[in-house]
C-alpha cells in the first residue's frame, strides 16, 4: 500500500529527528507528535495474562490506523481475525463469523479500545474523557500513564501504561481490575513488506 | 286517493321494528369485507394468519429530523414510556435494554438450545478442539467478550445460541439505537396487544404512540422532528377513517344535492318529505336485511345508501308526477318491471365472493323492494287531500324538442358507441388491473412509507413462506427442523438469502432430548476434560462450573412453547409457530436475495420443487403475492360470470314482460352503447378497470333499464313518453347522477369505481334511450 508506506517513511524520519532543545516535554507536545505521526501500519505482539489460564496467550499481527477514527487490527496468530473500529462501530470477523458492536453499548470495552486509538491518534480530548494523564521521561523515551477517571472504566481498568519515542508508540500495557493484563508491543513494519 | 289507515299503521310498526333492529346492528368499517373471501382453505387459513397473527400487530416507527443524538434520545424516551404502556406487548429500539434477560435465558438453556451439542462435541477430542478454539478467541480482540463465559461455558455454546438467534439481520445502530442505513431515521419496532383485526385497539395504540412521541419531544425540547408510523394497524385505522369520513361527507353532499334538486322541481317541502318516506323505509329494511344475513353492516354498504336514495327516490318522483295523471295500472306495471330488472342486476352481486359486495347487493335489493312497496301501498295513503306537486308537464314539453333534435344525431351517437367498443377491444390487454392492491384504499404515499420503514428495519415482508402444518407444536417444530437442510442448500445455491424458523427459537423436544442424551455425566465429563486440556494452559479444576451446569442441563426439563411465554423470545416464536383450529403451523419466511437491479423475486418453481423433494409432510411453499394475484384473477372471473348472469336475467325478464325480441333489443342496445361509452371514457382518462368497474357496468344496465322501459312502452306517435313522464325521467336521472356521481369523488377505490361508471353511465343511458326511441316527424322510417 503506497500511501501507507509513505506515511511509515515519514514516521521513521520524524522519529529520528533530534529532540527539541527545550527540556519540558509536555502532554500537549506528545499529543502533537503522536498526531503528526499518526497513520500507517505497525506490527504488534500482544501478550495477555488471564487469571483462568496458566500461561499468557500471545497473538501477533498488524495494526493500521487511519486518522481520525479508523483502527484495524489484523491478527495472524494464533488464528486469523480482523477487527475494525470505525468511528463508533466495532466489527470483528473470525472463522467466517461476523460480530458488529456499537461502542456506546459497551462503554467499558469502548474505553479500552479508545485508549489505544486515542493514543495512536494523539487525541488528548478522547483520552481525557475517561482517563487522567501523567507523562514522564524525555521526548526520546516517554512514558504516559492513563488512570481511569470515569468510575465505569475504573471497574475494569486499573491503569494503562504507554511507552514510546517521539511520535511512535512502542508499548501499551493494560492492567485490568480483575488482575488480567494485556501488553501490546509495536514495531514499525519494514518498508519492503 | 283512497286512504287506508291500516296500511299506514302497519308501515309505522314495521319502521319502528326496523329502527329498533338498526340500533342493535353492528357496524364495521374494516377492510376485510372488501377483500375476497378466499377460495381455498389453505389460502383462507393463511389470510387469517396474516390478519390476526403477530405480523398484523407490528408497528414500524421512524423518527426523522434534528440530529442523530436527538433522535436517539427521543427513541430512548419513547421506548421507555411505551414499555410501561399496556397498549404494547413489546417495544424494541435496539438499545439492548431487554437483551440482558434474554441473554440470561439463552445462557441458562444453552445445552438444550445449541445446535452444536452432540456426542462428538462432548467427547474428549471434541472438547479439546472446542477449548483450544476458545483459548484462541481469548487471545483475540473479542477476548474481553468471552472471558466471563469460559469457566462455565468453555465450548462457548452461548455464542452458538446467540448466533442462531441473531440470524435475522436487524437494523444498524446510530448513537446506540436502531437507525436506518442512511442514518437519517431512528427506528423502533412495537407490537400491539390488540390484534390486527381489532381496529379500535390499533387506533388506541397508534394514538398512544403519537402521544408518547409528543411528550418525549416536549421533555427533550426537540425541534423539527417528525414521527413516521406504518404497519397493518395503521393501514386499517386510516382506511376506516377514510371510509367513515367519506361515507359521511359524500352522503351529505349527495343528499343535499338531491334534496335541493327536488325542492326546485316540486316547490313543496311536503312533497320532499313524502318522497323521503320510501327512501327511509328502503334504507332501514336494507340495513336490517344485511344485519340479519351477515351479522354486521359495513360502512361502505351504508355509503352506497346514497345511491339507494338516488334510486328509491325515483319511485316517488314517478308517483308524484305520473301516478296521478297516467293510466295507473300501466304506470305501476312499468315501475314493477323496472324494479325487477334492478333486482336482477343487484342480485348478481349477491353471489359475489366479496362479502362487502354481497352486502351491497342484498342491501340494494331489500332497499329497492321496500321503497317500491312503500311508494305503491303507503304513499297514496300519506298524501294529504288536494296535494299537488308543481306541474312539470311544461318542463317535459320543453324537453320534447331538444330530444327530437338530438334524435337526428343518432348516427353519430351510434358511431361513437361503435368507436368506444372498438377502442375497448383494441385496449383489451391493458384494460384490467391484475393486482388485489387495486382495491386497497391505502394511498400510494402510505404504501411507500411502509416499504421504506420495512426496508429500514429489515422486517420480513412475509411474501415467501414455507408453511409446515402438524397436529402438535412439537411435530410442527420437528417438521421445521427437517426442512432446515433443504433450506440451507437453497441458501448455499444463492436461491434464497436467508430463512427464519421457529425451531431456531425453540428446538423440538425431540432435538432437545438428543442434545441432553449427548451430555456426559459429571465423572465422565471430568475424565474427558482431563484429556481435553492436556497441553493447554487451562486446568480442568477451573471448569467445575461447567461440569455443574452440564449436570444440571442433563436433568433439566425440556423446553416447550410455555417456557418462553411473555418473553421477547416467546413473542418472536408466536409469530412463527401458530396454533390454529386445533393444529399448529410452523412458518418459515424466506427472504429473496438482493440483486443489483433491485429485483427481489425468488425462483419460486425451483424452491417449490426443493421443498417438495424434502418430503416433509403437509408442507407447502407459498408466494403470497402470487396467491393474491391468483385470488384476484379468480374474483374477476367470478364477477364476469355474475355480470353475465345478471344481464341474462334482465334480458329474460324483459323478454317475458315485453313479449317482443325487437322491443327488448330496442331497449337494450342504447344501454349497451351507454356502458361502452362510459367505460371507454374511464379508460381514456387513464384508469385501469377493476372488478368494481364491472359491477358498475352491470348497475348501469340495471338502473338504465328503468328509464328505457318508459320509452319502449311509450306513445308510438313520436316515440316519446308523455311530457310529464319525460320530465320525471330527467329528474330521476339527475338524482341518480347525484347519488352515484358523488361516489366518483371518493378516494376509496371500491366506491370510486362504481360511482365513476354509474353516475355518468346513467345519463348516457337516458340520452341514448331517448335518442333511439324518439321518432322525429321528418324521419318516419326510423324503427
Amino acid at each position: 500500500m503506497k500511501p501507507a508506506a509513505l506515511i511509515c517513511a515519514l514516521m521513521l524520519v520524524l522519529a529520528t529527528l533530534p529532540a527539541a532543545a527545550d527540556t519540558s516535554w509536555t502532554v500537549d507536545e506528545l499529543m502533537r507528535s503522536l498526531a503528526a505521526a499518526a497513520g500507517g501500519r505497525v506490527a504488534f505482539v500482544e501478550r495477555k495474562s488471564i487469571a483462568i489460564l496458566d500461561e499468557a496467550v500471545v497473538s501477533r499481527g498488524e495494526m493500521r490506523f487511519t486518522p481520525p477514527a479508523r483502527l484495524e487490527r489484523l491478527t495472524r496468530e494464533p488464528s486469523e481475525e480482523s477487527m475494525v473500529l470505525d468511528g463508533d462501530r466495532l466489527s470483528i470477523r473470525r472463522d467466517g463469523r461476523h460480530f458488529d458492536l456499537e461502542l456506546r453499548n459497551h462503554p467499558q470495552a469502548a474505553a479500552l479500545i479508545d485508549s489505544i486509538r486515542g493514543t495512536l491518534a494523539g487525541d488528548r480530548e478522547a483520552l481525557e474523557a475517561s482517563f487522567a494523564l501523567s507523562l514522564a521521561g524525555s521526548r526520546q523515551a516517554w512514558r504516559l500513564d492513563l488512570l481511569p477517571s470515569d468510575p465505569r472504566v475504573a471497574e475494569i481498568v486499573l491503569r494503562i501504561h504507554v511507552e514510546g519515542s517521539a511520535g511512535r508508540v512502542a508499548l501499551i500495557d493494560i492492567l485490568q481490575a480483575d488482575g488480567d493484563r494485556s501488553q501490546l508491543r509495536f514495531t514499525p513494519i519494514d518498508r519492503s513488506e | 286517493m283512497k286512504r287506508r289507515p291500516v296500511i299506514v299503521v302497519l308501515w309505522l310498526l314495521v319502521l319502528a321494528a326496523c329502527i329498533a333492529g338498526t340500533v342493535r346492528t353492528r357496524f364495521t368499517a374494516d377492510l376485510s369485507a372488501f377483500l375476497p373471501r378466499t377460495p381455498t382453505e389453505q389460502q383462507a387459513l393463511l389470510v387469517d394468519l396474516l390478519r390476526d397473527g403477530l405480523v398484523s400487530r407490528l408497528l414500524m416507527v421512524g423518527i426523522e429530523g434534528a440530529d442523530g443524538d436527538t433522535r436517539a434520545a427521543l427513541s430512548r424516551r419513547m421506548a421507555e414510556t411505551m414499555r410501561g404502556d399496556a397498549h404494547f406487548a413489546s417495544v424494541n429500539n435496539g438499545d439492548g435494554s431487554h437483551a440482558d434477560a434474554e441473554r440470561r435465558w439463552l445462557f441458562d438453556h444453552r445445552y438444550l438450545l445449541s445446535p452444536a451439542v452432540d456426542a462428538q462435541r462432548f467427547s474428549a477430542a471434541g472438547l479439546g478442539d472446542a477449548i483450544g478454539h476458545t483459548i484462541d478467541l481469548l487471545a483475540s480482540s473479542a477476548g474481553m467478550l468471552v472471558k466471563p463465559l469460559i469457566a462455565r461455558d468453555p465450548t462457548l455454546e452461548t455464542l452458538n445460541v446467540l448466533e442462531t438467534f441473531d440470524a435475522g439481520s436487524g437494523p444498524g445502530s446510530l448513537a446506540g439505537v436502531w437507525a436506518s442505513a442512511d442514518g437519517r431515521r431512528a427506528l423502533l419496532l412495537a407490537t400491539t396487544r390488540a390484534t390486527g383485526a381489532d381496529t379500535d385497539g390499533q387506533q388506541a395504540a397508534i394514538a398512544a404512540l403519537q402521544a408518547d412521541f409528543d411528550a418525549a419531544r416536549r421533555q427533550l425540547g426537540a425541534e423539527g422532528v417528525a414521527l413516521l408510523v406504518s404497519g397493518p394497524g395503521v393501514f386499517a385505522v386510516d382506511a376506516r377513517d377514510t371510509i367513515r369520513n367519506e361515507v359521511k361527507r359524500l352522503s351529505l353532499i349527495g343528499a343535499t344535492l338531491i334534496a335541493s334538486l327536488l325542492l326546485l322541481i316540486y316547490r313543496s317541502a311536503t312533497a320532499l318529505l313524502l318522497g323521503l318516506a320510501p327512501v327511509v323505509s328502503g334504507a332501514l329494511l336494507g340495513i336490517i336485511a344485511v344485519g340479519l344475513v351477515f351479522g354486521e353492516v359495513h360502512g361502505i354498504t351504508l355509503g352506497f345508501g346514497i345511491t339507494l336514495i338516488g334510486e328509491a327516490i325515483d319511485y316517488a318522483i314517478y308517483f308524484f308526477i305520473q301516478g296521478t295523471t297516467r293510466n295507473r295500472d300501466e304506470f305501476w306495471r312499468t315501475i314493477r318491471l323496472g324494479v325487477i330488472t334492478s333486482l336482477c342486476g343487484f342480485g348478481a352481486l349477491l353471489v359475489s365472493g366479496f362479502p362487502g359486495l354481497a352486502q351491497l347487493g342484498l342491501y340494494s335489493m331489500a332497499g329497492l323492494t321496500g321503497a317500491m312497496l312503500t311508494t305503491r301501498y303507503v304513499l297514496p295513503s300519506l298524501v294529504p287531500a288536494g296535494f299537488q306537486v308543481h306541474d312539470v308537464a311544461p318542463l317535459g314539453r320543453r324537453l320534447v324538442r331538444p330530444v327530437l333534435a338530438a334524435a337526428r344525431l343518432r348516427l353519430p351517437a351510434a358511431l361513437l358507441a361503435v368507436a368506444a367498443v372498438l377502442f375497448l377491444w383494441q385496449q383489451r390487454d391493458r384494460l384490467w388491473h391484475h393486482e388485489l392492491s387495486a382495491l386497497s384504499p391505502v394511498p400510494v404515499a402510505a404504501q411507500r412509507l411502509d416499504a421504506m420503514l420495512r426496508a429500514d428495519l429489515g422486517a420480513p415482508d412475509n411474501r415467501y413462506l414455507v408453511v409446515a402444518t402438524a397436529d402438535s407444536a412439537e411435530l410442527a417444530l420437528r417438521r421445521a427442523e427437517t426442512l432446515a437442510p433443504a433450506l440451507d442448500r437453497l441458501r448455499g445455491q444463492g436461491l434464497i438469502a436467508a430463512y427464519d424458523s421457529p425451531a431456531r427459537l425453540l428446538p423440538s423436544r425431540h432435538s432437545q432430548g438428543l442434545r441432553q442424551a449427548a451430555l456426559p455425566d459429571a465423572e465422565t465429563l471430568r475424565d474427558r476434560l482431563q484429556q481435553a486440556t492436556a497441553g493447554r494452559p487451562l486446568r480442568p479444576s477451573r471448569l467445575e462450573g461447567f461440569v455443574a451446569d452440564v449436570a444440571a442441563a442433563r436433568a433439566a426439563p425440556l423446553l416447550g412453547p410455555s417456557s418462553v411465554d411473555g418473553s421477547v423470545i416467546g413473542l418472536a416464536l408466536e409469530a412463527l409457530l401458530i396454533p390454529q383450529q386445533g393444529r399448529w403451523r410452523a412458518l418459515l419466511p424466506l427472504s429473496a436475495p438482493r440483486h443489483d437491479d433491485g429485483d427481489h423475486d425468488l425462483d419460486a418453481a425451483a424452491i417449490a420443487t426443493a421443498i417438495a423433494d424434502a418430503g416433509v409432510p403437509e408442507t407447502v411453499f407459498i408466494d403470497l403475492a402470487e396467491e393474491s394475484r391468483q385470488m384476484y384473477a379468480g374474483y374477476l372471473r367470478e364477477a364476469w360470470s355474475a355480470a353475465l348472469g345478471g344481464v341474462t336475467a334482465i334480458l329474460l325478464v324483459l323478454l317475458v314482460a315485453l313479449r317482443s325480441p325487437q322491443r327488448v333489443l330496442a331497449l337494450v342496445l342504447p344501454l349497451a352503447a351507454a356502458v361502452a361509452l362510459i367505460t371507454a371514457l374511464v379508460v381514456l382518462a387513464g384508469e385501469r378497470l377493476t372488478l368494481l368497474h364491472l359491477v358498475g357496468m352491470l348497475l348501469v344496465g340495471a338502473v338504465g333499464s328503468n328509464y328505457a322501459l318508459f320509452f319502449v312502452t311509450a306513445d308510438p306517435a313520436d316515440g316519446l313518453p308523455r311530457p310529464e313522464t319525460l320530465a320525471s325521467l330527467l329528474i330521476a336521472n339527475l338524482t341518480t347522477l347525484c347519488g352515484f356521481g358523488v361516489l366518483a369523488l371518493s378516494s376509496v377505490p371500491v366506491m370510486h369505481a362504481i360511482g365513476v361508471i354509474v353516475g355518468p353511465g346513467a345519463i348516457f343511458a337516458l340520452c341514448f334511450s331517448a335518442m333511439f326511441a324518439a321518432r322525429p316527424r321528418d324521419d318516419p322510417g326510423a324503427a
